[in-house]
């Protein structure tokens, strides 16, 4: 792998981007499709979870398959501050960011220990445990999950209507994809850039190796987090079903279509994901046969992904 | 109290050999092709499937054992020869996304023939009772399906154990697990050697489900949950080694079935009872996966590493 660096035409492109997703409810409102709304809002919340975990397996090169769990804590931790009365997003959505990279700092310093597949296999087991302990805690809602009352307030405005948690939703992730931005091409990016393509090196240069991807490995839980509790918010609910391990794929899934340590990854690949998803289900009730046929082509046809084509990455 | 140790003993003895004939496969597939499967619990799902099926079409529990395995395995060869063999040179990712595609359109398929009801795998007739036996004067009730697994379990796991370490194929198989390259320059004929122990993998996770099948519901996504212990038993026992394998399974398997038996008890005698019937459930679920970060933290290798 090489190193990543903004292709020319990326930040035209990114801003085209951010001004045609601003516009996005209005147009759908105009055309009487807010259905839609709901749907794009969920578009951003995933690529915000797949690219938190772009930025610990595509920048920090840490294949962790226990992601989910980050995603979940999150939702349950939005969940539990409104039952405790915080009702305010600014102050709720922090604390669940907080919850997710604590828990994602404690696997980490644990799970950094070991290598290669172990590591797969570590994360994915700290997963699992705090899948059955969500499952197990009754005073949580067990199996049924967490539901919210309602949804919360962002800086007093109630995110009650669709459009207007579709703008939590997307400055959430427009400020994640800036600061995301920043880190990569900052000393800290490169840093773990390095680690990923020559560990023994880096560490023979002095650079505290364990530390670099433990910061990372918890910046990508927090963010994770973060989009737990957007989720929260869009369904009403902190189910368990967010920390199975089939969640912790479907990031995966977004991750490699996207590409892998592209900056846009994840977003073109919960994008690619979700849209599929839509379409297919419209034709068909077993689409999961066609997507996973897709996906298969995906592997074999098209191994770096598709942000690999908006990207450049120099050797 | 003495009955309900031995029987569960006995059960965790029955669950950690099923798992032993998932994670053997599992651990040579990953051991010497270096490749992650996580198809493997799918292939269990659909061996299940197809014993079911040829249990009711031939009308006898064995002879649909038999034709069900030899399905699973014929299907084991075309997925090796179509898919697999062009995944073995690719990194872990690309294995990750191309098996979980598998396990998308293998639930989605069995779905659509067999629909999304559970199936039911009845054991044969003279199996479905107890059998009674004595010991230390006591007697005790068993059931006589599960001592036949067992007695299975043990069998393919000394057969296996023979396989691998007494004959000149398992040579190859030891000596592909701990290095490949060295093993190919010797002139072993590698990709034969990998279809191989994939079909037989294959076949052996298809035994496990055919087995079980009576005992659990064969239903779609019994592929994943299982697939998950069989990956916490090679990752403990050590990827690439049948003795890790066997090892860990037996941990796994005992750990799980007597910690879920008897945690409940253990902890309403030490906490008081909200806080333990509470923490009960959750601490005997999560028993195995804490193991398993307990091992990797003091051997991040597992018990038995294949590569020394």
């Amino acid at each position: 792998m090489a190193f990543y660096r903004a292709a020319p035409y990326q930040q035209p492109v990114a801003i085209a981007l951010v001004l045609i997703l601003a516009a996005l409810p209005f147009v759908l409102t105009a055309f009487g499709q807010e259905f839609y709304i709901g749907f794009a809002t969920r578009v951003l919340i995933f690529a915000l979870a797949a690219s938190s975990l772009n930025l610990v397996l595509g920048f920090g090169g840490m294949f962790s398959l226990g992601h989910a769990a980050f995603f979940g804590i999150g939702a349950y931790a939005a969940a539990i501050c409104q039952q405790a009365g915080v009702n305010e997003a600014l102050i709720a959505f922090p604390l669940a960011m907080l919850a997710a990279g604590s828990f994602a700092l404690a696997v980490g310093a644990i799970s950094l220990r070991t290598r290669g597949v172990y590591f797969i296999m570590i994360t994915l087991a700290f997963a699992q445990m705090a899948y059955y302990l969500f499952i197990s805690a009754r005073s949580l809602g067990g199996d049924d999950g967490l539901p919210l009352a309602g949804r919360m307030t962002l800086a007093g405005v109630p995110l009650t209507d669709d459009t207007s948690l579709y703008f939590a939703a997307f400055f959430g992730l427009t400020l994640a994809m800036l600061f995301f931005g920043r880190l990569a091409d900052a000393r800290f990016g490169r840093v773990i850039q390095a680690i990923r393509e020559n560990e023994t090196r880096m560490e023979a240069l002095g650079y505290p190796v364990f530390t670099y991807r433990l910061v990372c490995f918890a910046l990508g839980g927090a963010l994770a987090g973060l989009a737990g509790a957007l989720l929260a918010n869009l369904t009403g609910l902190a189910s368990p079903n967010l920390l199975v391990w089939t969640q912790s794929g479907t990031l995966l899934v977004m991750v490699i279509i996207g590409g892998v340590g592209y900056l846009y990854g994840g977003v073109v690949g919960a994008l690619i994901l979700l849209c599929l998803e839509e379409v297919l289900v419209g034709f068909t009730s077993h689409w999961h046969i066609v997507l996973g046929l897709i996906l298969l082509g995906v592997v074999l046809f098209a191994p770096k992904g598709v942000a690999a084509l908006f990207g450049k990455r120099h050797g | 109290m003495t009955q309900l140790l031995l029987e569960q003993a006995l059960n965790g003895l029955q669950f950690g050999l099923m798992l032993f004939l998932l994670a053997a496969g599992l651990t040579l597939v990953f051991g010497i092709m270096d490749c992650i499967n996580l198809a493997h619990g799918s292939l269990y799902m659909v061996g299940a499937y197809f014993v079911a099926a040829a249990t009711q079409a031939a009308d006898s529990f064995w002879i649909g054992l038999g034709v069900g395995v030899a399905g699973a395995a014929l299907l084991g060869l075309l997925l090796e020869l179509s898919l697999f063999r062009q995944l073995y040179k690719r990194d872990h990712l690309s294995q990750v996304l191309a098996t979980f595609a598998l396990i998308l359109i293998a639930n989605e398929a069995v779905r659509v023939i067999w629909g999304a009801q559970p199936v039911m795998l009845n054991p044969p007739d003279a199996l479905a009772g107890p059998v009674e036996f004595s010991l230390l004067g006591d007697t005790f009730f068993y059931p006589a399906y599960r001592l036949v697994i067992i007695a299975f379990g043990i069998g393919v796991a000394g057969l296996l154990y023979l396989l691998v370490a007494k004959t000149r194929v398992g040579m190859w198989v030891r000596a592909g697990a701990s290095n490949r390259e060295m093993t190919e320059a010797l002139g072993i004929n590698v990709q034969a050697l990998f279809t191989a122990v994939f079909v037989f993998g294959t076949a052996l996770c298809a035994l496990a489900g055919g087995l079980l099948g009576p005992l659990l519901a064969v239903q779609v996504g019994m592929g994943e949950s299982v697939l998950i212990l069989a990956f916490v038993v090679i990752i403990i026992g050590g990827i690439g080694s049948i003795r890790g394998a066997l090892v860990g399974s037996l941990i796994v398997g005992s750990v799980d079935t007597l910690g879920r038996a008897l945690l409940p008890t253990l902890l309403r005698a030490l906490l008081p009872a909200d806080a333990a019937s509470t923490l009960g459930p959750a601490l005997a679920s999560i028993l195995i996966y804490l193991l398993m970060a307990g091992i990797l933290f003091f051997k991040p290798q597992g018990l038995f590493p294949a590569r020394a």
